[in-house]
């Protein structure tokens, strides 16, 4: 597999402080990879560094096989960057900033009207893409930001806290549009978050952080496997019955009883209720409900960090 | 190429943000105006001010079109920890051009907000019963563009140095006052007591002022030569110090 982003063991330390330990980060091609953790876990220096903004001080690293200290222009040249802060300015219009920052980023001034309209396109700004930015909404202001990060075409867009602050609505319409970026683009998206849902709906990969170092990279999926246990619930009746004979099953790892209720811990689930339905239909039980219950990464980040993301 | 529509952009900007505050350029202009019209006729009532036909009101008139300048200059400058308190400073710093470029850029926009305000007081030169000929109009706006770089470069250095603009009344009284008042631009630098006139002659504006008034009222303290050379140095030396602090300040900007 193709990495787009790499970095062996890098470190940035303020004074006596170390904000990130010795990380080691690979960032898969046209993947959405996320890096996960709470407010102070150093996410931000990370991936500043990886932006060229801040420079390491010990480990080396390379976007897009530039290195990022070495070639900071051209890493500078091949990325899009939405900080996790507004970085727009109230009395220039939409179509202005996405001016500004072609002319800034050298897209030739032949096809920047182009590039502008399709933008603006995705974004759907519509009519409001010529009025000042201080008459925007939120959700509007955030998607301005990425699509001006999106305005030179780079390989790899760096979104920091994506949806910080936004309401339930937006950041789902935010989600759908980075979705549709990656795909239709091709551009690898590398975010950071500490909203468990977004890593869990949004990302191919997450990366759990906490305390300036990754402890745990996989997909969330995996990463929620790995806990093991799914709880499927079965409502059927002689439940007593019923309890027994599933404690027989060897797919089985443990089993609860709880009045007309049998409470299974399985791994991958899915596949087991119709196998469970079917074991209640041959042996003629009747089933009233079944209700399967994967774990969150919130227990994944409670399992590997020993606390919840909220209480950093 | 690049880095010459890295400068251009971000002049375009300075210059959009210039516009776009009407009741900021009517300021700049009006109260220059208040200065000549109720200071300058009312101290120069109570003054016997021989040195210069046309009285009080003609000698402080380039000093006024020092200070629109002074103004202008300083305040754009600064104007880049609002940018940074609003965030828009970090779009512009991660751009792939390269700091020297966006300081001159800025430092550039800078003066040409001055120079438009101050070709608007040298049209105005009637007011204090002065006529304006082409050759002195062109050699003052030369001045203004020189000193206002000078003054837009100052602003940036304070800038790289300021987090909030909490610093904002500090830098008006420590900063922008005194070199108003020490340029010479109301009184005469000649016959000072010695520690006036030592500090009259470490700020940069007093040469401008000077210029200014050789070039409008035929009158100078130092020859137009020196003076152009001591606020060119002062323009060159400024704009490079703050290209320096830009590219050397790291920031977590992020």
């Amino acid at each position: 597999m193709d990495y787009i982003i790499e970095t062996e063991d890098i470190r940035k330390r303020y004074d006596d402080f170390l904000a990130v330990k010795g990380v080691n980060l690979k960032v898969p091609e046209e993947s959405i990879y996320g890096v996960l953790g709470p407010n102070g876990a150093g996410k931000t220096t990370l991936i500043s560094m990886l932006c060229t903004i801040l420079r390491p001080t010990g480990g080396r690293g390379t976007v897009n096989g530039y290195d990022i200290v070495k070639d900071a222009r051209k890493v500078r040249e091949s990325i899009g960057i939405v900080f996790q802060s507004r970085a727009l300015d109230d009395i220039l219009t939409g179509r202005e900033h996405l001016e500004m920052h072609a002319a800034l980023y050298g897209v030739p001034r032949d096809i920047r009207d182009k590039r502008i309209e399709e933008v603006l396109d995705l974004i759907a700004l519509g009519d409001k893409a010529d009025e000042y930015v201080k008459t925007y909404s939120g959700g509007m202001k955030r998607r301005l930001e990425i699509g001006r990060g999106l305005i030179h075409h780079p390989r790899v867009l760096f979104l920091d806290e994506p949806t910080l602050g936004l309401d339930p609505q937006t950041r789902e319409s935010i989600w759908r549009y980075i979705e549709k970026l990656n795909r239709e683009e091709d551009v690898t998206v590398l975010l950071t978050t500490h909203y468990m849902e977004e890593a869990d709906k949004l990302c191919d990969e997450v990366a759990i952080m906490s305390h300036g170092e990754i402890i745990k990279a996989d997909s969330p999926g995996n990463l929620k496997r790995e806990l093991g246990a799914d709880t499927i619930t079965v409502r059927v009746d002689r439940a007593p019955d019923f309890y027994e004979l599933l404690q027989r099953q060897d797919y089985v790892k443990e089993a609860y009883l709880m009045d007309d209720e049998v409470k299974i811990l399985v791994e991958r689930g899915e596949n087991l209720v119709p196998e469970i339905v079917n074991l209640a239909a041959r042996n003629s039980y009747y089933v009233r409900a079944v209700e399967l219950e994967h774990p969150t990464l919130e227990d994944v980040f409670i399992k590997y960090t020993g606390r919840g993301i909220t209480e950093a | 190429m690049a880095e010459i529509e890295g400068i251009y952009t971000i002049w375009l900007r300075e210059m959009k943000r210039f516009f776009r505050y009407r009741s900021r350029i009517v300021t700049s202009i009006v109260t220059p105006l208040l200065w000549l019209i109720i200071f300058g006729t009312g101290l120069g009532a109570a003054v016997r001010f021989g040195g210069v036909p046309g009285g009080y009101k003609a000698f402080i008139y380039p000093g006024i079109i020092g200070q629109t300048v002074l103004f202008t200059s300083i305040f754009s400058g600064v104007s880049v920890i609002i940018d940074r308190q609003y965030g828009f400073l970090k779009e512009i710093l991660v751009a792939p051009i390269s700091r020297e470029s966006m300081v001159v850029g800025k430092a550039l926009g800078i003066s040409t907000a001055s120079m438009i305000q101050a070709a608007i007081l040298l049209a105005l030169s009637f007011i204090v019963g002065i006529t304006m000929s082409p050759q002195c109009f062109i050699v003052s706006m030369v001045i203004a563009l020189i000193i206002s770089m000078g003054l837009g470069g100052l602003g940036l250095v304070i800038a790289a140095f300021t987090d909030s603009m909490e610093g904002f009344n500090l830098i008006m009284s420590f900063i922008v006052l005194p070199i108003f008042l020490l340029s010479g631009a109301l009184f005469p630098i000649t016959g000072l007591p010695a520690w006036l006139q030592g500090a009259v002659y470490i700020n940069p504006l007093t040469y401008a002022v000077d210029a200014l008034r050789f070039t409008i009222l035929r009158e100078s303290v130092l020859p137009l030569g020196v003076n152009m050379v001591v606020i060119t140095i002062f323009a060159v030396v400024t704009v490079l110090i703050a290209a320096f602090l830009f590219n050397r300040k790291e920031q977590n900007i992020m």
